[in-house]
């Protein structure tokens, strides 16, 4: 199974309660996923400044002057805010990937979730209702997020596991289903240079789509392609810097219902997710098509 | 009219209720509130009642029902009418995939569109879709009738045994075994019926028959070397 949630804002007067709203999105999707669960946010920009955010299971120990030693291996100012075992690193934008070697060698535990001027990802194994309250993530405010509960199919139970996945800069994938030739994918995509870190389906996904983007697609044009290159049953809701995009698999056995008003966009994997948004009882509500393409931006 | 809401109930207490109804009982008319997308809302009814759902539900809504008129004032998610043996489901809004899959009798009529698989396995259900209908619907479909007012999607009727369906609008494609019938009189009879109990305006005139070739009933021997 597996669910899925995603919210683009429209009304920046919403902002502020995006997390609030998405937390309570994902909760309602636990029966569809209870082994993990993420969730992708978009926030506010700094001009010249990139956001990494990092994973460790030793968190306390890991990150302890994590920011001095960053900063001193990058020559530049670093500053680091923990939540649980994440924390988002706050850096020069031209050093995300000087930062990310640096990292490997300071700290060999880490995982970088996600890289970015504005994307941030938390996900951690548990019921959505316990990893949201980890990371407070009904706290947050951002322009749009996507959030997953994980039924487990493809790979094991591990935060590495867990959607959403970011294998670009400021985009990110979530899926409900299973992808059938992720193994070719993986092995052509890494020949291309794409970095994938787990032997899960989505994340191959993921890097396809950022590996289409990365020769010039757009994001509409790489979901076309996934169509037709990607074997198997999907959903797909994916974020980028400024959009949100929606496909599904000709054969659509996986469920997916969308809304819209004035204020948003909102993507459930049923329609009890989008239940306590404003408005949705006047809201356009309806089920996105096979095999087409679906995405909106700032 | 008896209320049961949703934000107050449990769902089984609900179903229990509806499903303890005997033949004989008098409390005939049932409201149910906030629905809110929850799932198996309605289901297994074997009784001459009539419930509304004010709102929209989520997966199996009215599944196995018999006797009873299930009517959804919003939309209903996958597996509407699942299995109906008799009775009526009404969805004043859409529906979401295979509604009416493996149904043997009683009419599901959907007011707006019906998405994948509509009527998959249909076994005697009749379907009214006002709207459209999505790719491999009727796909095995033995026995009933699928009339659809608006048009079809991909693979319309695949692998037929023997139900008929009855488009007005365009076919995308028609599935395997699937073919244009000729529209004879008894047919616009059924039609007629179909349409006046589903308050669907549509004159049967203006609907072409579709149904099986039954070329896949039995194995064609010309096809022998492909094994």
């Amino acid at each position: 199974m597996c669910g899925i949630v995603g919210l683009f804002l429209k009304d920046k007067s919403l902002e502020p309660k995006l997390g609030a709203m998405l937390t309570e999105m994902l909760v309602t999707m636990t029966d569809r996923g209870p082994d993990s669960a993420g969730i992708a946010i978009y926030g506010a920009a700094a001009p010249g400044r990139a956001k990494l955010t990092v994973q460790s299971d030793k968190a306390t120990e890991d990150f302890a002057r994590l920011a001095d030693d960053l900063g001193q291996a990058l020559g530049a100012e670093v500053m680091l805010q923990r939540k649980d075992s994440h924390a988002v690193l706050d850096l020069p934008a031209s050093a995300t990937e000087h930062a990310r070697k640096a990292l490997t060698a300071l700290r060999p535990g880490l995982r970088v979730m996600s890289d970015g001027e504005t994307i941030e990802i938390y996900k951690e194994v548990g019921l959505p209702r316990d990893v949201a309250r980890r990371f407070d993530l009904a706290s947050m405010s951002g322009t749009h997020g996507i959030g997953h509960t994980r039924m487990a199919t493809e790979s094991a139970v591990t935060t590495q596991g867990a959607h959403p996945f970011s294998t670009g800069a400021d985009q990110c994938l979530v899926h409900n289903g299973s992808l059938s030739n992720h193994n070719n994918w993986r092995r052509k995509l890494r020949r291309e240079g794409l970095r994938i870190d787990s032997e899960n389906d989505t994340e191959v996904g993921a890097a396809y789509l950022t590996w289409k983007m990365r020769e010039g697609a757009s994001l509409g044009q790489a979901l076309e392609g996934a169509i037709e290159d990607l074997d198997g049953f999907f959903t797909f809701v994916v974020g980028t810097r400024d959009g949100f995009g929606v496909v599904r698999d000709p054969i659509a056995c996986k469920p997916a219902v969308m809304a819209e008003t004035d204020q948003y966009v909102a993507f459930g994997s049923e329609y009890r997710a989008l239940v306590n948004l404003p408005g949705i009882e006047s809201a356009r509500v309806w089920e996105p098509e096979p095999a087409t393409v679906y995405f909106w931006s700032h | 009219m008896q209320t049961l809401d949703l934000a107050t109930h449990a769902l089984r207490e609900m179903n229990a209720a509806l499903q303890a109804q005997s033949q004989q009982t008098n409390a005939t008319q049932w409201e149910i509130l906030n629905p809110r997308g929850a799932h198996a809302i309605a289901v297994g009814l074997d009784a001459p009642i009539e419930v509304t759902v004010r709102g929209s539900t989520g997966y199996y809504c009215a599944g196995m029902n018999k006797q009873a008129t299930v009517h959804v004032t919003g939309s209903a998610g996958p597996g509407v009418a699942e299995n109906m043996m008799s009775g009526t489901v009404i969805i004043d809004g859409d529906a979401s995939q295979y509604a009416g899959a493996t149904g043997r009798g009683g009419l599901l009529v959907i007011k707006g569109n019906a998405a994948s698989r509509c009527g998959i396995s249909m076994k005697g259900i009749d379907i009214v879709v006002h709207g459209n209908i999505g790719h491999m619907s009727a796909f095995m479909g033995q026995a009933g009738n699928l009339v659809v007012c608006g048009d079809a999607g991909d693979a319309l009727g695949d692998s037929l045994y023997e139900a008929r369906l009855f488009v007005r609008g365009s076919v995308k494609s028609l599935g395997a075994d699937c073919i244009e019938k000729e529209m004879r009189p008894e047919h616009l009879e059924i039609l007629r019926d179909l349409l006046a109990r589903a308050g669907a305006d549509a004159k049967p005139e203006e609907f072409r028959r579709y149904g099986s070739a039954r070329k896949l009933y039995n194995f064609n021997i010309d096809n022998a070397a492909a094994y």
